[in-house]
């Protein structure tokens, strides 16, 4: 094979992000900006503005902004998991973490070694490495589908009995809970959630673009995962 | 043969022309069309009044207050006549032995066919000793009253979610009707408020009057037509909230100007009552008109849910009380702590493994 024969040679780049997971990558983290930073004003408002009621619409639009950007996370979470049935293996590998297999343990456990600056050398993966499996599979399968089925619910009492968010959403997801204000203080708790999650994946995902074996960043954006080392990949197969 | 509404009306002088503006406004009030004024005459006019057996267990009596306060027209002359409250110890004129042998009459007379409403609920630690009546734990007076009924009313926040007497740590285990363990499986209805609005409490006795059934119910047993909107959205001061004009403390220029009263702790947004479309004393005014927040009276557990100004539940287990904002806001600032620590650290490492390790990862 060609690699023996030169060794030099780097191992040939892999394509991990199609089109419409790198396209649903970045209009998330857009809407999650968005929800984020309108969630906390919804929360707790600017200061008040005078003047006529009629001439302002300040809380309005950023009630608006809140709304529009959740259906677009909706909308969005929907077309990615119809992503995960007709797109490449690397697509569904946040959806379904092998946590099966005693491999994914025991290679997150380096990975977190790797972290904790024990382990030397991290492994090695074209698609994501198993904590990043994990991390990704509790947020966006988790987290999100949480803060979006308690957003609906609450958003549903405002479109009020017999809206089609009220029927699926709020008549059940507000009994189960309690009441409205316990509802309220869950989905608050998740935008911490997201701003925790938010902190470490950008990190992360600079880190390991300096210090990893393999492309992060520009992999987001061209859909190619190229690799600094032609040694064998750890990724499960 | 128990004389009809309508003759009890007339008895009382009440003209045919004063009856039939009561049905008419009755029917507005259920959100019925003008067509059903005359159904509800019809049924005034010919059904037989329903025997109501209304019993006290823990409580504060503010739900007769409330029902007796009814401004409905006609309400305080009629309502009472209407149903024929046969046992309600607070306002009946017998006392006594006397006051108690008519719950026995009214349940050997009119066995499946009477309502019984309850204001109040049963303690069920020490054997339901914390609430005696006539001698005897109250549990036992509702489970036998319950045993014979047609349907069940729970009256206030206390018959429906529990309230105050069953806040933390609840020590006399007061229990909401619907989660008494052994009661008879009857239909409940449930109005809650602390108290709830008088002409709510008038209209659903003449719902089920006129229809001898329940109003339509939500999912936890509320009349639709009265619980299934929150205070938030039908609050004369939601432009104010649109508008993001706010009342920052109580005296503030806002304040004055009846600017919305979200920030100080509202719970309009998470209440779901009548009171800002019904209001109170006769239509004349509610807290929010009034200048104060609402603090959701009518939702279950408003006890535990912390301050009444607050519009977050505290969440406990933490040491300390904290708000989610609080415990947020720390996960997020000691997570950035860490990593900008974790950065620092990485950068050591990097430098160390360059300088005494150079034919590894040469490209970096």
């Amino acid at each position: 094979m060609s690699i023996e024969t030169t060794p030099s040679h780097k191992e040939e780049a892999v394509y991990v992000y199609e089109a419409p997971v790198r396209l649903w990558h970045w209009i998330n983290a857009l809407a999650i900006l968005v929800l984020g930073i309108t969630g906390y004003l919804i929360g707790s408002p600017p200061p008040a503005i005078h003047g006529e009621a009629s001439a302002h619409f300040l809380f309005g639009w950023i009630r608006f902004l809140h709304f529009g950007a959740g259906y677009i996370l909706a909308v969005g979470i929907l077309l990615r998991i119809y992503w995960a049935f007709v797109g490449n293996k690397h697509s569904r590998q946040i959806f379904l973490p092998p946590v099966w297999r005693g491999s994914f343990w025991s290679e997150l456990v380096h990975e977190v070694k790797w972290y904790a600056m024990i382990a030397r050398e991290p492994k090695k993966y074209a698609g994501h490495n198993p904590l990043a499996t994990l991390a990704m599979h509790v947020m966006f399968v988790w987290v999100i589908i949480f803060m979006i089925f308690t957003g609906f619910a609450l958003y549903g009492e405002g479109a009020g009995m017999g809206s089609w968010q009220y029927t699926l959403f709020s008549s059940w997801i507000i009994p189960l809970f309690g009441q409205s204000q316990d509802v309220h203080t869950w989905h608050h708790l998740g935008l911490w959630a997201i701003v925790c999650f938010v902190i470490i994946h950008v990190y992360a995902a600079v880190r390991e673009d300096i210090m990893s074996r393999q492309s992060i960043i520009s992999s987001m954006f061209s859909g190619w995962r190229t690799f600094r080392d032609d040694k064998p990949m750890d990724d499960p197969h | 043969m128990t004389e009809t509404f309508y003759d009890v009306m007339r008895r009382q002088g009440i003209t045919r022309r004063s009856f039939l503006k009561f049905c008419s406004l009755t029917a507005a009030a259920l959100g019925l069309g003008p067509s059903f004024a005359p159904k509800i005459a019809e049924a005034m006019e010919t059904k037989p009044r329903i025997p109501v057996l209304w019993l006290h267990g823990l409580e504060c009596t503010c739900c007769s207050e409330s029902f007796i306060r009814s401004a409905h027209p006609l309400a305080k002359d009629v309502i009472l006549s209407m149903i024929s409250l046969d046992y309600d110890d607070t306002i009946m004129a017998a006392a006594g032995h006397q006051a108690e042998a008519i719950i026995e009459e009214t349940i050997a007379k009119y066995d499946g066919n009477y309502i019984l409403a309850c204001e109040g609920n049963p303690p069920l630690n020490q054997e339901g000793m914390s609430c005696i009546i006539a001698g005897k734990p109250y549990l036992e007076q509702l489970k036998k009253a319950a045993e014979h009924c047609k349907a069940i009313i729970s009256w206030g926040s206390c018959a429906s979610w529990g309230c105050v007497q069953a806040a933390r740590p609840n020590p006399t285990q007061a229990t909401p009707i619907h989660k008494v363990p052994g009661l008879a499986p009857k239909p409940i209805i449930k109005v809650p408020g602390c108290p709830p609005i008088a002409e709510v409490m008038t209209a659903v006795i003449t719902y089920i009057l006129t229809f001898e059934r329940f109003p339509e119910l939500d999912r936890q047993g509320r009349p639709k037509m009265f619980y299934s909107q929150r205070i938030h959205d039908k609050c004369y001061r939601r432009p104010h909230f649109d508008a993001g004009q706010f009342v920052e403390s109580f005296d503030d220029e806002g304040a004055r100007k009846g600017y919305c009263l979200y920030k100080v702790g509202c719970k309009g947004p998470t209440t779901y009552n009548a009171c800002s479309t019904v209001r109170w004393n006769g239509g004349l005014s509610f807290p929010i008109q009034s200048g104060h927040p609402c603090f959701g009276c009518s939702e279950d557990g408003f006890w535990d849910k912390g301050s009444f100004y607050d519009r977050l539940t505290d969440i406990h287990g933490f040491g300390i009380e904290a708000n989610a904002d609080k415990i947020g806001g720390t996960a997020a600032v000691v997570v950035g702590g860490a990593a900008a620590v974790h950065a620092a650290a990485s950068a050591v490492k990097r430098a160390r493994h360059k300088g005494g390790d150079s034919h590894k990862g040469g490209d970096n």
